[in-house]
């Protein structure tokens, strides 16, 4: 009689393992090729829009338990457009993104707190040109039938990054605050 | 037979003057600028300026429409009446599309006008680089047209002065009380 109960949760087990990747909850992939990371400063008054073309992200959420959720974005800082060939050639330069000695910009979450109805706050810290900050921005989570969509934005101060400094270090052309709007398109497949 | 300009008349004129020699001459000089503060900042003023233009070129034609100017003198033959208003007409026409084109090739060119960093001033254009650069020919050819429509319209009101002996330059400029009309 035991015999036949451990054999019958032997048989659970082994079919709820094999269930676990048909449920296909677990979001691991972003489709950088649908996403965007676009961002807007104020240049004399003018806001002036931007992206990155191109990035690469390492992320395992399920949506039943977004607190275990893990996220590490990798930015190609060479792939800015600022608006103009001439602004991307600037912000190249050491002043800004010094992208010889920091190709690469990294944020790597460390804590999901969900709020309810598919919004989160995602703290995370974020590295830029060797300075690392303390992030957090709200996500809002839309859930698609092999995925879904994340979606927030926030505002990081480029002074805190010595992004733009010397000439640029003053607020009054170009301003402190930028704002960062992302939307990745996650699906569950490899 | 009216022979005055009103003193707003004679007002407007020079203060534009004054200010299409001053926004002609930043905008030769900032063209090729490095990408600097500075730069970003004389590009704001030369738009704010143009834009201030293009409402006092508003204002002047609404002035003149409603104030009629004093009659050419009658010793001008019907040709050179003709060419004078010709060059006048060139005149505000340019003074309306050298702004025009300049806000449109700020549109273009993915950099929204923003009247003294706080007016918006609506995009009619998407982002378009190579439309842009387009607008930017434009914009320089009207201006150097503009230049040449000027040197003609000084030349012409110098001949008036030093050739014709009239009171066409005279009447132009600001008035310093021997006037008989000294309130208008």
């Amino acid at each position: 009689m035991t015999q036949a109960i451990r054999s019958l949760l032997q048989t659970a087990a082994i079919a709820a393992l094999a269930l676990t990747p048909a449920r296909a909850a677990e979001l691991t992939t972003v489709r950088t090729d649908q996403s965007r990371l676009i961002f807007v400063y104020q240049q004399m008054g003018v806001p002036v829009e931007g992206a990155f073309t191109r990035f690469s992200a390492q992320l395992l959420f399920d949506p039943a338990a977004p607190n275990a959720a893990k996220a590490v974005l990798d930015l190609d800082l060479t792939s800015v457009d600022a608006g103009s060939p001439e602004a991307n050639d600037e912000l190249a330069s050491k002043l800004w993104f010094d992208t010889k000695r920091f190709p690469t910009a990294r944020f790597v979450a460390e804590r999901v707190t969900a709020l309810g109805d598919h919004r989160y706050e995602l703290r995370g810290k974020i590295t830029i040109k060797g300075r690392t900050r303390d992030l957090t921005t709200p996500v809002t989570f839309t859930p698609a039938s092999d995925g879904g969509l994340f979606e927030g934005a926030f505002t990081l101060q480029r002074a805190d990054f010595a992004i733009g400094e010397g000439i640029w270090a003053d607020f009054g052309t170009v301003a402190n605050e930028v704002q960062v709007k992302f939307r990745f398109v996650a699906t569950a497949a490899k | 037979m009216n022979q005055q300009y009103t003193r707003t008349a004679i007002g407007l004129h020079w203060l534009m003057a004054g200010l299409l020699a001053v926004i002609f001459g930043v905008g030769i000089y900032m063209h090729d600028l490095p990408l600097s503060p500075w730069k970003l900042q004389i590009y704001s003023w030369h738009k704010w300026a143009g834009v201030t233009a293009f409402l006092l070129v508003l204002l002047r034609l609404g002035w003149r429409f409603s104030h009629r100017p004093p009659d050419l003198p009658s010793t001008m033959s019907r040709p050179t009446r003709l060419a004078a208003h010709a060059g006048h007409a060139l005149l505000y026409l340019l003074m309306i599309a050298i702004p025009l084109t300049g806000w449109l090739m700020s549109s273009a060119k993915g950099f929204q006008t923003v009247y003294f960093g706080v007016l918006p001033i609506p995009d009619l254009l998407a982002k378009d680089p190579a439309l842009g650069d387009l607008l930017r020919d434009i914009h320089a050819t009207l201006n150097f047209l503009l230049a040449a429509v000027v040197a003609g319209h000084v030349a012409a009101a110098l001949k008036h002065h030093l050739i014709d002996r009239d009171d066409v330059l005279r009447r132009m400029l600001p008035r310093r009380g021997r006037q008989p009309n000294r309130n208008s």
